[in-house]
C-alpha cells in the first residue's frame, strides 16, 4: 500500500514546478474528487450516527449523543452473533470452495490441445459471471421449486424420497448459496490461474516426457506447483472478503424462513436502515463490519506483497 | 517430439474431456431450460413436463411481452442508464486517471488526492447517509440517482492509472518538448494508446450499470422509471409471495401463466448480455493484468 508514496524527489533534478504546469491536472481531479466526497466521503462521517440516538427529523447535530451503548446493545443481540457467524461460514466456503473449483477447472484446460473445445467451454462456463443476481436467483428459484426439475430428477434416480424445500430449508439453504455462487464464478475465477498456467516453461514438460512422466505425475509436479504463487495469492487476497458473503445473491434467494441461516451482515443492516427504521443500530453493525473488513484489506494486502511480491497501489 | 500417445493417456484425456463436457453443460442447462420454460406452453410448464426442449412450442410469452409498457418502459431505462452511465464513467475514470499517472514532480498535490480516494476506496459511504445525501443534492427519483453517486469508478480510475504509468516514459516527455498541454497530451497520445485498457474498464462498468437492481430498487420511487433488473426482482418478490399462501384453482393458473411469462422476461434481460458476451470476453484477461505494477 505504500507503491505510491515512494519519494519521486529525488529523481527532479530541481525542476521547478508552477501552477501554470498544474493547473490542468487539479481540473481533471476535480469531478472526480467533487463526486467522491460528497457521496463517498461526506456519508462516511455519517458513521458518527453510531453513537448517536439518531433521529432523521433532528439531524446529525441535535440527535442524542449515547456513546458506546449501541455497541453494548449489538453485544447482547443473538441477531448479531448469527449474522456475524452466517457471513463467515457462507464467505470462507464460497471461497475455498470456487477456488478450489477454479484451479481444476483451469488444470482441466490446460490438458486439452483442441483450442476450439477449449474455446468453446470457457465461453459457456465464464458466461454466468456476467448474469445479474436477479435472473439467476429467478432462474435458480424454478429449477430448485419444489416441484422443480433439481428435485424431480433427485427423487426419479432415488437418491431422495421426498422433493426437498431447497430454499426453505435452514438445512439446506447455507448450502444452496455457496454451491450456486460457487457455479457462477468458478469459470471466471479460473482466468487468473489459466493466466498463469500460460506462464509455465514447456521445456519443464518436454523433459518429464524424456523421464517417462504419466500425465498425472506432470500435473502434480509441474502444473500444481507452476501456479503455487498465484494460488497464494488469490488466497489471500480472498481474507478481505470473508465478511463479504453477498447481498445481491442473499437478498434474491432468502425469504424469512431461512433468516435463522441465510441472513447476513448487509441484508440485516438493510432491513435496520430502510425497513425498520433503526439506523443508528444498523449504522453501528456497518462500522463494526467496516473496521474489521479494512483489518482484513489491510492485511491481505501486506500479505500478499510479502509472499507474492503483489500490489496494486 | 514424439506425437504417439499410450493408451493410458488417451484415456486420461477421455476424462478430462468428459468431466469438461459436464463442468460445461452444468453452467449451460439452467439457461436452457428457463429458454425451454419461456417458449412452452402453460399446463406444460406447470405440470413440469418442461425440461430443456420446448414443450407444445408457443411464442405467447414473447408476444405478451412486446405488448407489456412496463416491461418495455424498464427496458428503455435500462439502455439509457448504460448508455449515460458508461460514458460518464469512462470520462470519468479517464481523466482522473491521467492526473493520478503523473509523477509527484510534475503534479505535487497528487498523493493528497490518492488519499482521498484510496480512503473512499477502502471505507465506503455508510448506507444511510449516502441515501439522505442522494435525497438531499435532489438527485432522488431520477436516473442521475443511479448515474452521479457512482460516476467515478475508483478501482476502475486506479487500474487505468497503472496502465498508464505503464506507458513509455519517452512519448510524454518528447511531447512537453513540443509544448503540448497535459490535456492535449491525454487526447491526442494517452487515450489512442489505451484504447484495449478503456475497453476493458467499460465492460465493467456497463455490466454494473445493468446488472444493478439494488440502487434502482432504493432510489426510484416511480415505477415507470424503474430500471429493468429492480422491475423483475419486484415481480418475483410479488409471486413468491402469492405462492406462500394457499391458493385457488384459478390463482393457481394465474400463477402459471406468469411461469413462462416470466421467464421470457428473464431471457429478454439477459439477452443483451449474451450478445455482447463474446465482443467482450477478450477484454476480460487483459482486465486482471490491467492493475500490475511493473518496475
Amino acid at each position: 500500500m505504500k507503491g505510491f508514496m515512494k519519494k519521486r524527489e529525488k529523481k527532479s533534478g530541481g525542476r521547478k514546478v508552477t501552477i501554470r504546469q498544474t493547473w490542468q491536472y487539479h481540473l481533471l481531479m476535480l469531478p472526480g474528487i467533487l463526486v467522491v466526497f460528497i457521496y463517498t466521503i461526506i456519508p462516511f462521517f455519517g458513521n458518527v450516527m453510531a453513537f448517536q440516538n439518531f433521529q432523521p427529523a433532528l439531524g446529525f447535530l441535535k440527535s442524542r449523543w449515547v456513546g458506546l451503548r449501541n455497541f453494548q446493545r449489538i453485544l447482547n443481540m443473538p441477531d448479531a452473533a448469527r449474522i456475524f457467524r452466517n457471513s463467515l461460514q457462507i464467505a470462507v466456503g464460497k471461497l475455498v470452495l470456487s477456488m478450489l473449483l477454479s484451479i481444476f477447472f483451469a488444470v482441466l484446460l490446460n490438458e486439452i490441445q483442441h483450442a476450439k473445445f477449449k474455446k468453446t467451454i470457457q465461453t459457456i462456463c465464464f458466461l454466468p459471471h456476467f448474469l445479474s443476481w436477479v435472473i439467476l436467483a429467478t432462474i435458480f428459484r424454478n429449477l430448485l421449486d419444489v416441484n422443480g426439475i433439481v428435485n424431480q430428477v433427485l427423487v426419479n434416480i432415488g437418491l431422495i424420497k421426498e422433493p426437498l424445500m431447497f430454499l426453505g430449508s435452514n438445512d439446506l439453504f447455507q448450502g444452496v448459496l455457496i454451491l450456486t455462487d460457487v457455479w457462477k464464478g468458478f469459470g471466471y475465477g479460473a482466468i487468473i490461474f489459466l493466466a498463469a498456467l500460460m506462464g509455465i516453461s514447456p521445456e519443464l514438460y518436454e523433459a518429464a516426457d524424456i523421464d517417462g512422466a504419466g500425465r498425472l505425475a506432470k500435473i502434480w509436479h509441474i502444473t500444481l506447483p507452476g501456479i503455487r504463487t498465484t494460488v497464494v495469492l488469490v488466497g489471500t487476497l480472498n481474507i478481505a472478503n470473508v465478511l463479504n458473503a453477498g447481498f445481491d445473491q442473499v437478498y434474491n434467494l432468502y425469504s424469512p424462513i431461512v433468516y435463522r441461516s441465510g441472513d447476513i451482515i448487509d441484508t440485516y443492516v438493510y432491513r435496520m436502515s430502510f425497513l425498520s427504521a433503526q439506523y443508528s443500530l444498523a449504522t453501528a453493525i456497518g462500522l463494526m463490519k467496516s473496521v474489521i473488513s479494512f483489518i482484513l484489506i489491510v492485511t491481505a494486502h501486506a500479505l500478499a506483497r510479502k509472499f507474492a511480491n503483489y500490489r496494486i497501489f | 517430439m514424439k506425437k504417439y500417445k499410450s493408451w493410458k493417456s488417451r484415456l486420461f484425456d477421455a476424462v478430462v474431456v468428459l468431466l469438461l463436457i459436464i463442468l460445461g453443460l452444468s453452467c449451460l442447462i439452467p439457461l436452457l431450460h428457463v429458454l425451454a420454460l419461456s417458449l412452452s406452453s402453460k399446463n406444460a410448464a406447470l405440470s413440469g413436463r418442461v425440461y430443456l426442449w420446448p414443450v407444445e412450442l408457443t411464442f405467447t410469452p414473447y408476444k405478451m411481452l412486446i405488448t407489456d409498457i412496463r416491461y418495455l418502459r424498464a427496458l428503455a431505462v435500462s439502455f439509457e442508464r448504460v448508455f449515460l452511465g458508461g460514458t460518464i464513467n469512462l470520462v470519468m475514470t479517464v481523466i482522473t486517471a491521467f492526473a493520478m499517472s503523473q509523477e509527484e514532480r510534475d503534479f505535487p498535490a497528487r498523493k493528497y488526492y490518492m488519499w482521498v480516494l484510496l480512503f473512499a476506496m477502502l471505507f465506503g459511504a455508510n448506507m444511510v447517509p449516502w441515501y439522505f445525501m442522494i435525497k438531499a443534492t435532489g438527485l432522488m427519483n431520477t436516473i442521475w440517482a443511479l448515474i452521479i453517486p457512482g460516476a467515478l469508478p475508483i478501482y476502475n480510475a486506479v487500474l487505468v492509472m497503472n496502465f498508464f504509468r505503464n506507458l513509455p516514459k519517452e512519448i510524454k516527455e518528447s511531447a512537453l518538448l513540443d509544448g503540448v498541454s497535459p490535456i492535449q497530451m491525454l487526447l491526442r497520445i494517452y487515450v489512442p494508446l489505451s484504447l484495449p485498457a478503456l475497453a476493458t474498464v467499460t465492460v465493467f462498468s456497463v455490466v454494473g450499470h445493468w446488472n444493478d437492481f439494488f440502487n434502482g430498487m432504493l432510489l426510484i420511487n416511480t415505477p415507470r422509471k424503474v430500471p429493468l433488473q429492480t422491475y423483475i426482482q419486484s415481480l418475483t418478490i410479488n409471486t413468491m409471495e402469492t405462492s406462500n399462501t394457499s391458493l385457488t384453482p384459478e390463482e393457481l393458473a394465474a400463477l402459471s401463466s406468469l411461469k413462462t411469462f416470466n421467464a421470457a422476461k428473464i431471457i429478454v434481460a439477459a439477452l443483451p448480455i449474451v450478445v455482447f458476451y463474446p465482443f467482450m470476453q477478450k477484454f476480460f484477461v487483459s482486465g486482471l493484468t490491467l492493475g500490475s505494477v511493473k518496475e
